[in-house]
């Protein structure tokens, strides 16, 4: 099969579906002829013309608040927020509007809009520019949040996000634009809410999202050098969230890590964990363990910036300890 | 009378009519919290009625308003029917968003009411996004976006108002300047003179009488059509007052404004009072007929109200009902 990098599995996936459905548009800052600075969109206004690929000024509120009354009135937008740290600028508008619209309106009202950013550290850009907000927007009821951990991922999670009739928040790893995967020629959707097992394995589960998902792959292939079987969950989206797939492997292994890059406290791997622990608790041999970003702004220096995300050892080191039962090395 | 002054006069008894049912619907929404009938609080849009009217009496119902807290009257001049607002008030099963908005969040897509909005100035950007879908989906619908003075404050009005000049967007911006943010006086929050906000993107911008339904009336019309035309966005300044307080529990409040100024605006600049006074000049109707108006408005409110407090809540099974639109 073909292999194509996450960045062309991304705009494959927005072309197709504007190919095939007019009252997709996308919007953005230099999302035109600058195709993005991470040259993700390249290509989609000499196909779809600026009427489609719509340049915006850097008012991040204004054009995400405007998809938000875009979809509202028939249309099907896609913004492109730059960096995932934006969020925190366009909140109101797609925590108070996008995300409750549907609600206050006793159901009468749609707002099929995807908003695409993302995350990520490590590319040396500093505390503004690094951020992993996923466990924010994934907080508040109405919005879909999709993490995708490949190009196949990408497209697939991409294509199905356009067709939701909800506002769907779409966060790709920053240092995964040039990672190429297999990806299909024919067209394929990945549905929400059903997890990816990537690997089968029996002594612990590894559950972990977007750029954590090949470190704990790495983790489990250390692992697997000196006899410990992980088992490696894909949950693709955080909301909604595939819970069943996620206990059920933790009813087997007994024992389960969570791994995200958003910060730990108060985060997503907090709420898996939570969850493991309340509905499998009887299963479990060891704690239920968090592994997320540092609790501390994302530090430019590389000496410190490396610091702070979770690495394959790391994981690897946490999960041989709590497999032995070695407790020091396991909290 | 002249087919013309026919055609005119169903127009103005249609504004009067529409400006009554406001009053009268505000009226019933101030005696249901005052009889602590009504959970929460509600904002009176009374004395503004000439703008909400003056206004969607030149829209098509296919075209677009967002509104604000302050909503009723919005609600009310682009189409929408009283039991169902009254329902939604009180938060029943009946009401226009099935209980779940109230007051501040009341919207009736079947007449293009994209809704009201709790957050100050948060509508601007849907407003906007509604006139750029029909630039994308090739309609010629027409969106207003109603505000207060109080949401000249927020950033997020002038990116979309710079957006809108740029891309030449089928939208009118809709002050409405009744004087006062919550409890403030407008002088003491926006600097400069109001239309050169918008008049530095290079929006035509325009002030008028708020109070005067016929002079909000044209000034629309003429927008409208030439919004359709592919010559928008434009700014409307309509100055106006609000005659009670932010909300309804803002009894006391003459720390922020004197009581002889609101008896100058209820006594001097009633836009119902002063329309009426004007049909019976032009003798377009008798002072009878408009009382008979007002009665039948009356009752219409009365069994509405009546209705609403009857109507049953919504099942509990709903509380969790709509948060995800279902998808294909």
């Amino acid at each position: 099969m073909r292999k194509i990098t996450l960045s062309q599995a991304v705009n494959e996936a927005i072309a197709e579906e504007m190919r095939r459905d007019e009252t997709v548009f996308l919007m953005g800052e230099d999302v035109a002829e600058a195709g993005t600075p991470f040259k993700v969109l390249s290509g989609l206004v000499e196909e779809f013309g600026t009427g489609r690929i719509i340049d915006t000024p850097i008012s991040e509120p204004g054009f995400v608040g405007m998809a938000v009354g875009a979809a509202m009135t028939g249309s099907r937008p896609i913004v492109d927020l730059m960096f995932g740290d934006f969020l925190f600028l366009v909140m109101d508008q797609l925590c108070n509007q996008a995300a409750k619209t549907h609600y206050m309106s006793g159901g009468k009202l749609n707002v099929p809009m995807v908003l695409r950013t993302n995350l990520g550290a490590t590319r040396r850009s500093a505390a503004q520019h690094s951020q992993s907000l996923h466990a924010l927007v994934a907080h508040i009821p109405g919005l879909k949040v999709a993490l995708p951990s490949s190009a196949y991922e990408a497209k697939g999670l991409m294509k199905t996000a356009i067709r939701d009739n909800n506002p769907v928040v779409i966060f790709e790893d920053k240092l995964m634009y040039q990672d190429k995967a297999e990806v299909p020629e024919d067209e394929y959707l990945i549905e929400f809410g059903k997890a990816n097992i990537l690997r089968q394995g029996s002594d612990v589960t590894l559950v972990a999202t977007s750029s954590m998902v090949q470190v704990a792959v790495k983790a489990a292939e250390i692992l697997a050098d000196e006899g410990i079987s992980a088992e490696v969950i894909d949950p693709r989206t955080i909301v909604p969230l595939d819970e069943e797939t996620i206990l059920a492997s933790v009813r087997k292994t007994s024992r389960a890590i969570v791994i995200d890059e958003g910060h730990q406290s108060y985060g997503i791997t907090a709420e898996i964990a939570s969850r493991i622990a309340e509905k499998a608790f009887y299963y479990l041999d060891a704690p239920v363990l968090r592994m997320g970003a540092m609790d501390v702004p994302v530090p430019f220096s590389p000496a410190l910036e490396d610091l702070t995300v979770p690495t394959a050892k790391g994981v690897a080191d946490r999960a041989r300890a709590i497999v032995r039962g070695d407790k020091a090395n396991a909290a | 009378m002249s087919p013309a002054k026919k055609k005119n006069s169903d127009a103005y008894l249609r504004m009067y009519r529409q400006m009554a049912r406001i009053r009268a619907f505000e009226d019933n929404a101030n005696q249901l919290y005052l009889s602590a009938k009504m959970p929460g609080l509600t904002h009176m849009y009374s004395g503004q009625e000439a703008v909400a009217v003056g206004i969607c009496e030149a829209l098509q119902t296919t075209d677009h308003i967002t509104s604000t807290h302050r909503g009723h009257g919005h609600c009310v001049a682009k189409g929408a029917e009283f039991k169902p607002m009254f329902c939604e008030l009180l938060g029943k099963e009946e009401g226009y968003c099935r209980g779940k908005g109230g007051s501040m969040h009341i919207a009736d897509q079947t007449n293009g009411n994209l809704g009201a909005n709790a957050i100050v100035g948060g509508s601007a950007g849907i407003a906007t996004g509604a006139a750029l879908s029909a630039r994308q989906l090739g309609t010629d619908a027409v969106t207003v976006c109603f505000f207060g003075d109080g949401a000249l404050g927020q950033g997020v009005l002038y990116e979309v108002m710079n957006m809108a000049a740029l891309w030449k967007l089928p939208i009118i911006y809709a002050c409405e300047n009744n004087l006062y943010g919550e409890y403030t006086k407008v002088e003491e929050m926006a600097a400069g003179a109001l239309c050169a906000r918008a008049q530095a993107f290079g929006i035509d911008a325009f002030e008028v009488d708020g109070q005067d339904v016929l002079a909000v009336n044209k000034l629309t019309q003429d927008l409208v059509a030439k919004c359709r035309a592919g010559q928008g966005p434009f700014f409307v300044q309509l100055n106006t007052y609000r005659y009670h307080g932010h909300h309804v529990g803002d009894i006391n409040r003459t720390y922020y404004r004197s009581k002889e100024e609101e008896a100058d605006w209820r006594d001097n600049r009633d836009p119902i009072t002063n329309f009426g006074a004007w049909l019976t000049q032009e003798k377009l109707v008798s002072p009878d007929e408009l009382d008979a108006i007002r009665d039948e408005i009356a009752k219409d409110a009365k069994a509405a109200v009546d209705y609403a407090l009857a109507a049953p809540y919504p099942a509990i099974s709903e509380v969790d009902m709509h948060v995800y639109a279902h998808s294909a």
